[in-house]
């Protein structure tokens, strides 16, 4: 299954044409247009009100949208209402039902659905060792933490095989070490299981570790959509760029084309060249976009090549994996910088110290020209 | 978990003013009315005391009683019945408004109830009565008075309207508590509307559902002054017969044993009201 290949599948899982919401007047979701394969896990990405969870309960059937369509499995579900669409959901408070047991929240789908009781025990036995919770059948959710009431709604979910499962931030009430365990199980889970998964997240390691490909949403719209990394290396916004991991900016003007490198010249008079995603022109007012790890500094002589400032070192920043640096540039603005500690040292001379002086240095490759 | 005597002797201590309240107010009564109902009538209607089983021998006899308690069981369980319907949509609505708006639109339902009982009741009478309101609208558009008053109908209305509250308010807690997500769940597993209601909804708001309907049941089914006022001869109800006993005849012992006989039908209907819900859908049988 190849989710990015053209025409893999003729049929997709979800087809979302110009969908629109709008609740009194203001738009939640704004003309989003998506295509989703079969097998796919993908994410949609935004900060909090940016319309991720409203786009995920059209598709569910609890909200209708304004304008637009949405097609799941090839059928176009209109009005049709949730509990007719052949698609399930975890939500995000996991809406376990209380007083049911276990074995009876895993088995309401089926029993909704009227398969017999015989094979309603069989697949609730083969549910509950899926996600690891065989024994647990006679329990009631309040008995359960919350890691293992998360696995009560997966199960309660993927036990009617469905199409699509929506997921609305599944793992946002766990914590830090639970939620990355939980990363995982999911991920081997929709690999077995071959359904299409659609997770909603603000988490963007989470949404870079787990998905296919990504939908960042901001404001109602998708800005961009694309796979892990094509979404980390080669954001076309500086919003993508500013939400995904961490970045530099520097305002400039274009002032020169060639080759598809830019020549830019930041308001402070520093002159930078860049690679542009989208065509600039020269005079466009841009966004430089620099990622942290993605640029060195050097100390001694000038190096010979075309991005290299003269910097002084402000903070200096250990924290385990790579030392964190602030410099200031000689227009006088700061700059993260970012080294990955790759020799094992307890030298302290062996880092920099505040008031050094260094180069800073990138490959225009990694300096981004944005458009916004 | 209590650790020494001294402590043991602190919760009595603690708890002795309830005892002596239900001991004076609830325990003693209830003790004279037993003690009453073993006893017979003089001829100048007061209690002669003289230990007989008579009233209850009597009372087994006594088809008036019987007609009267049925008929009290009747009212009450359409009265009780008909609140339970109209309060859950109500307390449904309420339940799921915005914050303010719950407190303002429960606020709406006591107000009247701030005015005085009896005024509502001859309120009712104003209403319903022959020439009352409902009849001259009905005169006015041409058509043929109907006689509203003093029927089972005119105290079934008013026993709805005054006990609504009662309903609203333990429904209210209910549905409040209620995680309503729950019901998007069930749609989301396939169930319909309905389904997603009984096997979902309904089963968690049970408390509540059971508290209203006592609350509402109790005194809807020993009610004297509804009855008396708005029932006439068709509405006459156990409330009234006991009113009848004590008040005009007088029979206090005969009066005493009516009481026992009807409490302990009531304890009766309570006690099979909770071994009946007990059997309500909690997920065994699939839908």
């Amino acid at each position: 299954m190849n989710p990015h290949g053209p025409a893999a599948n003729p049929v997709w899982a979800v087809e979302l044409n110009h969908v629109t919401k709008t609740f009194h007047g203001t738009a939640a979701v704004c003309d989003v247009n998506l295509r989703i394969a079969d097998g796919e896990f993908f994410s949609l990405l935004g900060p909090s009100g940016c319309g991720k969870t409203t786009l995920l309960r059209m598709i569910a059937g609890f909200e209708a949208p304004s304008d637009g369509s949405i097609i799941i499995g090839g059928t176009s579900v209109g009005d049709m209402p949730p509990h007719r669409r052949d698609v399930n959901t975890v939500f995000q408070s996991y809406a376990l039902f209380p007083h049911l047991s276990v074995r009876e929240n895993v088995a309401f789908g089926l029993q909704m659905k009227g398969v017999p009781k015989a094979e309603i025990a069989t697949r609730v036995q083969a549910a509950l060792e899926l996600v690891q919770l065989p024994g647990f059948g006679d329990r009631k959710p309040r008995q359960l933490s919350g890691g293992q009431q998360q696995r009560v709604a997966l199960a309660r979910a993927v036990i009617n095989r469905p199409k699509v499962l929506l997921l609305d931030e599944p793992l946002a009430a766990l914590d830090l070490k639970l939620r990355k365990e939980m990363q995982i199980e999911l991920k081997m889970l929709q690999e077995r299981l071959g359904i299409t998964f659609i997770f909603v997240t603000h988490d963007q390691e989470e949404a870079l570790s787990l998905s296919d490909r990504i939908a960042v949403m901001n404001h109602g719209s998708v800005l961009q959509v694309g796979p892990p990394a094509e979404i980390y290396e080669r954001p076309l916004t500086q919003f993508v760029a500013d939400f995904i991991g961490e970045c530099n900016f520097l305002p400039g003007r274009v002032t020169a084309i060639s080759d598809g490198i830019a020549e830019v010249e930041t308001s402070s008079a520093l002159r930078i060249s860049g690679t542009a995603p989208q065509p600039v022109a020269p005079g466009d007012q841009v966004m430089i976009a620099i990622r942290p790890e993605k640029v060195r500094l050097i100390e001694g002589e000038r190096p010979s090549i075309s991005n290299a400032f003269p910097v002084q070192i402000e903070r200096v920043a250990y924290i385990g994996s790579d030392t964190r640096i602030i410099v200031r540039l000689p227009d006088g603005s700061s700059f993260d910088v970012w080294e990955s500690n790759t020799i094992s040292t307890l030298d302290p001379a062996a880092y920099y110290a505040a008031g050094d002086k260094a180069w800073l240095t990138w490959t225009p490759q990694n300096a981004l020209v944005l458009t916004e | 978990m209590l650790r020494s005597r001294q402590e043991q002797r602190r919760a009595w201590w603690q708890a002795s003013p309830a005892a002596i309240w239900l001991g004076l107010f609830f325990l003693a009564p209830l003790a004279l009315i037993v003690l009453y109902s073993l006893q017979s009538r003089a001829n100048d209607g007061t209690v002669l005391w003289t230990w007989t089983w008579a009233n209850y021998a009597q009372l087994m006899r006594d088809s008036a009683f019987w007609r009267t308690l049925w008929l009290s069981i009747w009212i009450a369980v359409v009265v009780t019945a008909i609140t339970l319907v109209i309060s859950y949509p109500l307390a449904y609505f309420i339940a799921t408004r915005p914050r303010r708006w719950r407190i303002v639109l429960l606020f709406g339902i006591m107000i009247p109830f701030w005015t005085n009982f009896l005024v509502r009741i001859y309120a009712w009478k104003v209403l319903l009565g022959n020439a009352g309101v409902i009849n001259q609208l009905l005169e006015g558009l041409g058509m043929q008075p109907l006689n509203l008053i003093n029927s089972r109908l005119a105290v079934i209305l008013a026993l709805i309207y005054g006990e609504l509250p009662y309903m609203v308010l333990p429904l209210y807690a209910a549905l409040e508590r209620f995680d309503h997500t729950q019901m998007e769940a069930a749609y989301d597993l396939g169930a319909n509307h309905w389904r997603a209601f009984r096997r979902v909804m309904l089963p968690q708001t049970m408390a509540g559902i059971t508290a209203g309907a006592i609350l509402v049941f109790i005194p809807t089914v020993g009610t004297f002054a509804v009855s008396d006022i708005l029932g006439g001869t068709e509405g006459f109800m156990i409330g009234n017969l006991l009113d009848l006993h004590f008040r005009t005849t007088p029979n206090w012992p005969y009066g005493s044993a009516i009481s026992m006989i009807f409490m302990l039908m009531l304890l009766g209907a309570i006690w099979l009201y909770f071994r009946v819900t007990k059997e309500v859908p909690d997920g065994e049988n699939p839908g």
